[in-house]
């Protein structure tokens, strides 16, 4: 053994070098994610379609040369024909144009107002959840009145102060809207905070909001993200259901809600006046729902480097 | 379990008082009167003023309101002069609870069956079509719905009367419409939990104990599965319950959800103050239930113990 030295021996096709290196690109939660999110062909088909609505309405009522206001009364109830794609309504007007103009409405009512809810829903859930004690029994006291009430009176009143409109009515939705989502964040905080590695973070004497915002809102983001698609559903439908007691934007202006509602009316002689705004609103609920459901797989950390 | 019971329904007792309360100022503050018929003359409208106790405080109405609430009386509608509240409720509510009863009735079978099937047979075409019902179900607003139920079955195909609410036959159409948002999210929740229950522990020990697989299902699965469910029927069975506006208003049933909507939309201050609180009180009751039934569901949720 003594003629054996370190010298006479070579290392062959290893190194340590090579054992450390990273062989794979490292992915950050969001581009794992995002690439889970590519392979579920239900939900990409979906986020395409909400693109593809995004897109006409922005611009579809621009390109038109007919305005969403502009009556014919020699072309009542068109059919849908190269003149009118979507044909026209009950004073003539195209419903192509009005269909995107009711996007712009609907779609930024479900966005702006399931966003809201949301961030206040968050905030609030969360510091009920994190500090609990007496501020979450007086909470979640406030919230179970709030849930009692009924939606249209607080919708009335603030119509009474803002007017009608599309801002008045996001106001109105917001003002209970944030109630599942505070449920949500503060069972979520509640259960995150007795963890392990928020205890550590305690132990080395970290401060309430570094641990807030380092460790506990990452651990919940990936959820709200899923929670906001499936809310904008809701604020569409619950848009449609005002529009559809008479409680919703003001005229000429109209939303997806209006133009179902109006061609209900007409629905045995006319049928494509409602079965063209019913086929777009049931195809962005079924796209953002498939969205929701791809992107709640898609966060999920328990399903992570599964495939 | 007892001390537990009385504590939640002085909570929800509370709850309804603030409830009340809160809605008696708001009503009040929202625009317009609740006599606007334009032959009324200054003096009449003066007259039925005093005659509704309009004429006193605020405050004073205030008392007086919950005085008569506590005897059960809601007061005479303000917009039907002749009729109480008790008595239009009285009237209407049966439509709304039985066309409910049957909704729910639909809704949570078929739901927890579709569910189910769903999770037990993951990744087949039966999987497939329950996830779709479900998917089809919450992308459908329901007056979409009930407006394509009535047209196909009642207009072009004749099977079934288009409205009215005088049978079975009546029932089927508003029903399967009101039911099937409800059925789609419970078959969608009942898959989630049940596929999420499946991975657990103790079904393995089930399953290596040899016991057989519906037993598992039975007895180990739904009972754990059904937990979700149950959170979002309590405001459900409530909302169902006293009645839906636009499914209503379609059917031309008359039930309680187009005399919520009016009784807003013409100030009728006494109606809206019975109507919240008669759906209040459906409410927390069966938030209270569900949350009783929780301890029964799941023994690891023990009421009563800290």
């Amino acid at each position: 053994m003594d003629n054996l030295s370190k010298d006479m021996f070579v290392i062959k096709g290893k190194s340590i070098e090579k054992m450390e290196s990273i062989s794979r690109p490292s992915l950050s939660f969001w581009q794992d994610a995002w690439r889970r999110l590519r392979k579920n062909r239900a939900a990409f088909v979906g986020l395409c379609i909400i693109i593809f609505y995004v897109i006409l309405a922005i611009f579809a009522p621009m390109l038109s040369k007919y305005g969403f206001s502009t009556m014919d009364a020699a072309n009542q109830h068109a059919a849908p024909s190269l003149q009118h794609w979507f044909g026209t309504d009950a004073t003539g007007r195209d419903q192509w144009v009005r269909t995107w103009m009711g996007a712009r409405v609907s779609l930024s009512i479900g966005l702006f107002s399931a966003t809201i809810n949301m961030c206040v829903g968050a905030v609030l859930g969360g510091l009920c959840g994190f500090y609990g004690g007496k501020l979450d029994m007086i909470m979640m006291r406030i919230v179970d009145i709030l849930y009692g009430i009924p939606s249209l009176i607080i919708t009335i009143l603030v119509m009474m102060v803002l007017g009608k409109g599309v801002a008045p009515l996001i106001v109105a939705m917001c003002v209970v809207g944030w109630i599942g989502t505070c449920r949500f964040v503060r069972g979520e905080v509640y259960r995150l905070k007795e963890q392990d590695f928020v205890m550590a973070a305690k132990v080395l004497g970290v401060s309430d909001f570094v641990i807030i915002v380092k460790h506990i809102i990452p651990n919940i983001v990936g959820m709200l993200v899923t929670n906001l698609c499936m809310a904008i559903p809701g604020a569409i439908f619950q848009e449609a259901f005002l529009s559809y007691i008479g409680l919703g934007i003001a005229p000429p202006r109209c939303s997806w809600g209006i133009l179902a509602k109006e061609g209900i009316a007409y629905l045995r002689v006319h049928p494509h006046e409602v079965a063209i705004p019913a086929a777009i609103i049931c195809t962005t609920m079924l796209a953002l729902n498939l969205l929701g459901d791809g992107l709640r797989d898609a966060v999920d950390p328990k399903l992570r480097g599964t495939e | 379990m007892t001390k537990y019971v009385i504590k939640r329904v002085i909570a929800a007792i509370l709850t309804l008082w603030a409830l009340v309360t809160i809605v008696f100022f708001l009503s009040r503050l929202m625009p317009g009167e609740p006599f606007t018929n334009p032959k009324l003359t200054p003096q009449v409208i003066e007259n039925m003023n005093k005659y509704y106790g309009f004429d006193k405080p605020l405050i004073v109405q205030y008392f007086q309101y919950m005085g008569n609430l506590l005897h059960g009386n809601f007061g005479y509608s303000m917009k039907y002069t002749n009729k109480t509240v008790n008595y239009i409720i009285g009237q209407t509510f049966p439509f709304s609870a039985d066309l409910g009863i049957r909704a729910l009735t639909l809704a949570i079978s078929f739901g927890l069956v579709l569910g189910i099937l769903a999770a037990r047979k993951r990744g087949t075409k039966i999987d497939f079509f329950c996830v779709l019902i479900a998917i089809i179900g919450t992308s459908i607003p329901d007056f979409i719905m009930g407006a394509l139920l009535q047209y196909f079955f009642g207009i072009k195909w004749g099977l079934l009367p288009v409205a009215l609410y005088k049978g079975f036959k009546y029932t089927i159409l508003p029903a399967t419409a009101l039911a099937f948002y409800t059925l789609a999210s419970v078959s969608r929740i009942m898959r989630a939990s049940m596929l999420e229950v499946t991975s657990q522990d103790y079904i393995k020990t089930a399953r290596s104990k040899g016991l057989s697989e519906a037993r598992i299902t039975i007895r180990h699965q739904i009972r754990n599965a059904i937990m979700p469910v149950m959170t979002i029927l309590g405001p459900t069975v409530a909302a169902v319950l006293t009645g839906t506006f636009v499914i209503e208003a379609i059917f031309a049933i008359p039930g309680m959800g187009k005399y919520y909507v009016e009784s807003v939309n013409n100030n009728d201050y006494s109606m809206i103050l019975g109507m919240t609180m008669f759906y209040g009180i459906f409410l927390v009751t069966a938030n209270l239930i569900v949350d009783i039934l929780y301890g029964v569901a799941d023994p690891r949720v023990r009421i009563g113990k800290k």
